[in-house]
């Protein structure tokens, strides 16, 4: 399953659409971020609209994208958290160790970013 | 059997790879969902899956998970139970394995500690060198 990354002035768009394997998230991973190097992008939007189940290794991933995208130059924000995974998330405890930046929708993410960046 | 249509209520999926993860979550919330657990539930219900079904192929490769519908004669009330089994290496502390942020792993090291907190009740049982069997179950409100 490739997922396609759109590029919107200079934010790169990831919208996940269905639930996927390890493998899948590993590999989403390489592209975003070999994408964010190619175009020079400045920020990073990934929509998690479609996920029912944010587990530990998604969060972790997910957090780990946003660190490595910050190291070469991309501000993350992840949007479209739903709220039965978010209570989830935070029973899990996932809070104390996930540095994400997160807004409700595509457009707050934008607006977001566009604050962070300062453009 | 007239026009009714007889639930499931027993599931077993072996884990073997990384895609049983995703089969188990579905059974796990299409269960949770006939039973009428709420949103929330469902998720951390399915949450919980993933973690230990995750454990099962990270630590050992492979293992089996049951999931099934419960009636406790205590509350009257009806749930759900997961059963993961493995015979892995076994685990030689579960104290410390229970710890938040315990892992060997690189992982955020939540998963069984996640299991525990998402679920209303939580059973472990491992020997070194055996095997790994966790236990959850979750109540209808």
């Amino acid at each position: 399953m490739d997922i396609p990354i759109l590029k919107i002035e200079n934010f790169l768009v990831v919208t996940i659409q269905a639930e996927m394997s390890d493998d899948e998230v590993l590999k989403l991973q390489e592209d975003i971020l070999s994408r964010i190097k190619e175009v020079s992008a400045s920020g990073l939007i990934i929509d998690i609209t479609a996920l029912d189940v944010v587990d530990s290794f998604m969060g972790r991933t997910l957090s780990n994208i946003a660190n490595t995208a910050d190291l070469l130059g991309a501000k993350t924000v992840v949007v479209g958290i739903r709220p039965a995974v978010a209570l989830t998330l935070v029973e899990l405890g996932i809070r104390i160790k996930w540095n994400l930046n997160t807004a409700l929708n595509l457009e707050k993410g934008i607006e977001m970013l566009k604050r962070r960046i300062g453009t | 059997m007239g026009d009714f249509v007889l639930s499931e209520t027993e599931k077993r999926i072996s884990i073997n790879s990384s895609a049983d993860i995703i089969t188990a979550r579905g059974a796990g919330r299409e269960m949770a969902k006939q039973l009428g657990f709420s949103i929330v539930d469902q998720t951390k219900i399915t949450t919980a899956i993933s973690e230990l079904t995750r454990n099962i192929v990270t630590y050992t490769g492979k293992g089996r998970v049951i999931i099934k519908k419960i009636h406790s004669d205590v509350s009257k009330k009806d749930g759900m139970e997961i059963i993961c089994t493995d015979k892995g290496p076994g685990i030689e502390s579960i104290e410390l394995v229970l710890k938040a942020g315990y892992s060997t792993s690189n992982s955020l090291g939540l998963g069984l500690s996640g299991a525990k907190m998402l679920m209303d009740d939580f059973n472990i049982k491992s020997k070194p060198g055996k095997g790994t069997r966790v236990t959850i179950k979750k109540w209808l409100r």
